[in-house]
């Protein structure tokens, strides 16, 4: 077994390509999902310029429908989840006082196949187009009849960054139910931990079916699969039921966790416990049932019958019962707080209006006989955004200014951070609310243009002045990233929030091993307990010990690497003349692939431990 | 968290679930088999939609064959039953015996895989090949799927066996060998509805 020696001696790229810390992981999470964000998010602006007049031409149609397929498969996919396991991989293992997650090296593996399955799908560009489907990419309209080479990127690569998606979902139900320390038993985690635990459980029976439809899909575009072809025994709607089981689920996937943030930062800046624990945990138990039985709501048009609408309908309603529990906890924590406005509660106290705005425009869509008048209208854009926008975003940005002090030993400017909300928040409103009216009056959604004197051209141009504001408080986010790198104040404190939650009891920088001596909870909130009933201090749960630790390993990287390469291979197959033969670099993917995970199994590691007298010199220089 | 284990006894009763890691690895996995129910229930679904739609191709009932999915059926089932005898001898540290068994459900694995592929090439030869139709795309996905994982289990299990046939019973590898076990259960429970929804309902026409 080797020593704490083993650790030294590399080169930072080859310490961020092989690292296991789930620390590290977060902010690779944090950059790849970033980057996702604004390339997804440039594409909007694109399209919005595109529809500032009618009959403009800036695109054409191809692209803008490439443009809108890839901007909502990169939002969902490769931009709000990334950015959300960020946080839980930052977050959940500090806040149940855990070193690491258990299984640190699939931790490294599920984000090394996401990126490189978001990098498959990318790749579309610089072979014929992006795909041009739709996120939801409905057959016919994603056969091999009518779509090209970019569907065929779209499955694999969503396939491939799936993998990663799901077994970091794993990893999170294993890290959360075995890894808490002594005391946080389960109805003592912090909410972010509990939905966190809960869309890993979604993930787990998501995930799954969207991998055995994309499977579907890339079986009849590459070898003559007949599931989807009504002249050959198949169906079409088939695909629509596998898309939406995921695709509903999907939504909770991401709205959970913004859920958890908010419920984090609320009562940091309220400085009051969380309102209603219990109902709060309850709700996101019941919103995750539900979650899997309104599919159809997505479906009323196609033709399944009044009775199953009527059932989906009702289903979907019940939803908004344990999401209103939800909203009135954060309004209860807040009313008679000492609230300190700053940019994270800014943005987290301003998500519940918005995100109320989108649950009633979402109780109106399920309400089946009207929803034939909102179907496929701008009036579901504008609802689905404020569930997004409002709601997830939102979310992440009141994270990102709260942690951002644990993860990177500097706040983020705030003077900055007020700029960038109320650009970000008016421009939303803007770009948003606008498009409900858009799609009453009937404007289409996933159409490239509209014509002069339907009464749209106003509405549209106010729609895209207001989505360039939204990029502005962007654009002055990143600059805020920037600047505060070079110019802020170094955190050195463990709590510069005086925050609630076990996370700030930690060291800032946080030493790789998170707490040199397991922590022992004494109840919810467990600092806040200790700095009104101790001495503002966490006590130990076990003498200052020999650390283990897991070994780094770059066996990870070659695995995504190798799926990237078995994916490219499976669609070269549809390509005119590959210059390779598809089978040789089916093959190398498939030796890099399955040749490291032999060698992970038949390789023991047993990583290393930190001596003890190197983890008191450490807690002495970081104290 | 500390990993010490009590060796003074011997091994633990419990080898797979004695460390921290080990639990993980046995909770991780169970979760793993949830979301692979799932999946499978997916492609059980898409069958059960289309399996009518024979497209004038071959139909369910012209094919199968009750007395070849029997045999299919008894190799996997008693693969099954000698892999958990495997798992007993694992409890009682008796590292030989476990090897044993362990290549019995190899051998007997191996054999169910033979005779599957024995199958899909007379069905190909009667006229179902995967394009002719949406019963029979859906088909040969489903079960090529469980084939498919059948195959890597015998590789994963062989390699264990191979790693490990000199060391010992150890702490390290008991839960190898107990999760490979239990994924080989979860293969033999998939079998056992694909002869239900796919042979069975398929013969008797319901």
């Amino acid at each position: 077994m080797s020593t704490a020696a083993a650790t030294k001696d590399k080169s930072v790229l080859w310490d961020w390509l092989t690292t296991v810390d789930h620390k590290k992981l977060a902010i690779l999470y944090l950059v790849a999902g970033g980057l996702f964000f604004i390339k997804a998010g440039l594409m909007a602006v694109f399209m919005r310029i595109q529809l500032m007049t009618a009959e403009n031409d800036f695109l054409t149609g191809q692209t803008f429908n490439e443009l809108i397929t890839m901007h909502g498969t990169i939002m969902l996919f490769l931009a709000a989840t990334p950015l959300i396991f960020a946080f839980m991989n930052f977050v959940i293992p500090l806040q149940i006082g855990a070193r690491d997650v258990a299984f640190p090296f699939v931790n490294a593996l599920g984000f090394w196949i996401f990126f490189f399955g978001g990098l498959l799908l990318s790749v579309s560009w610089f072979f014929g187009g992006g795909p041009d489907a739709g996120w939801t990419a409905y057959v016919p309209l994603s056969s091999g009849e009518y779509a090209d080479l970019g569907l065929d990127f779209y499955v694999l690569g969503l396939q491939v960054s799936g993998i990663g998606t799901l077994v970091s979902g794993i990893n999170f139900i294993v890290t959360i139910i075995n890894m808490r320390a002594p005391g946080m038993t389960m109805m003592r985690m912090p909410l972010f931990c509990w939905t966190g635990l809960v869309i890993s459980i979604l993930i787990v029976f998501a995930f799954t079916p969207l991998a055995a439809g994309l499977a579907l899909l890339m079986l009849d575009r590459l070898f003559g699969g007949q599931f989807f072809i009504p002249d050959m025994g198949g169906n079409a709607v088939l695909w629509q039921h596998i898309f939406w089981i995921f695709g509903h689920p999907e939504v909770y996937i991401l709205v959970l966790p913004a859920f958890g943030i908010i419920s984090e930062v609320v009562p940091a800046f309220s400085r009051k416990r969380l309102f209603g624990y219990t109902a709060m945990v309850f709700a996101t138990l019941v919103i995750a049932f539900l979650g899997f039985m309104v599919w159809v709501h997505h479906m009323f048009t196609v033709g399944l019958g009044p009775i199953t609408n009527s059932v989906f309908a009702i289903a979907t309603m019940g939803i908004a019962v344990p999401t209103g529990i939800k909203i009135f906890n954060w309004l209860f924590t807040m009313w008679g707080g000492k609230i300190t406005f700053n940019t994270a509660m800014l943005c987290a106290s301003s998500f519940v209006p918005t995100f109320v705005l989108g649950g009633v425009t979402g109780v109106m869509l399920a309400m089946t006989p009207v929803d034939y008048l909102y179907h496929d209208t701008y009036f579901v854009v504008a609802h689905f955004h404020y569930i997004i926008i409002g709601g997830i975003v939102l979310g992440l940005l009141a994270g990102l200014y709260y942690w951002y002090p644990k993860m990177f030993g500097h706040k983020l400017n705030e003077k900055l951070g007020m700029l960038m909300f109320w650009l970000f928040y008016i421009g939303f409103h803007m770009t948003f609310f606008i498009q409900h009216i858009l799609g009453l009056i009937g404007m289409p959604r996933r159409v490239y243009t509209y014509l002069e004197g339907q009464g749209m051209e106003t509405m549209n141009l106010i729609s895209s002045i207001g989505s360039f504001v939204m990029g502005a408080g962007i654009l002055v986010l990143l600059i805020n990233v920037v600047y505060s790198a070079f110019k802020a104040e170094r955190i050195t404190v463990n709590d510069p929030w005086d925050a609630r939650t076990l996370e700030w009891a930690t060291p800032t920088p946080i030493p790789e091993y998170n707490f040199a001596q397991t922590p022992q909870v004494r109840s919810l909130d467990p600092l806040f307990y200790e700095k009104m009933h101790g001495d503002g201090t966490i006590k130990p749960a076990e003498p200052m010990e020999d650390i283990h630790m897991p070994n780094g390993s770059i066996l990870p990287f070659i695995i995504g690497l190798g799926l990237f390469t078995w994916g490219f291979g499976m669609v070269m197959i549809n390509m005119e003349n590959p210059i390779i033969p598809p089978a040789v670099v089916i093959g190398v993917g498939f030796v890099l692939t399955f040749g490291s995970m032999f060698i992970r199994s038949i390789k023991e590691d047993h990583g290393y431990h930190i001596p003890v007298e190197q983890v008191k010199k450490i807690e002495k220089e970081v104290s | 968290m500390s990993s010490s284990v009590d060796f003074s006894k011997g091994l633990p009763s419990h080898p797979e679930k004695a460390t921290l890691e080990g639990k993980n690895k046995f909770l991780g996995f169970w979760v793993f088999l949830g979301g692979e129910t799932i999946m499978f229930a997916t492609f059980f679904g898409t069958f059960l939609g289309l399996r009518e739609g024979t497209a004038g191709g071959p139909t369910a009932e012209e094919l199968f064959s009750l007395p070849l999915v029997f045999i299919m059926t008894m190799l996997l089932l008693t693969s099954s039953l000698t892999s958990v005898l495997a798992m007993f001898s694992m409890k009682k540290n008796n590292h030989k015996s476990m090897l044993v068994l362990m290549i019995v459900t190899v051998l007997l694995g191996a054999a169910f895989l033979g005779f599957e592929i024995y199958e899909f090439v007379e069905y190909v030869h009667h006229g179902l090949g995967y394009t002719t139709s949406a019963f029979a795309s859906s088909f040969y996905t489903l079960v090529g799927l469980h084939g498919a994982h059948v195959l890597f289990g015998l590789c994963w299990i062989t390699t264990l066996i191979i790693r490990y046939s000199r060391s010992g019973i150890t702490l390290t590898n008991a839960p190898k060998f107990y999760v490979a076990s239990l994924y080989w259960h979860f293969i033999d429970v998939i079998w056992v509805f694909i002869f239900t929804v796919v042979y069975l309902l398929g013969i008797g026409g319901a």
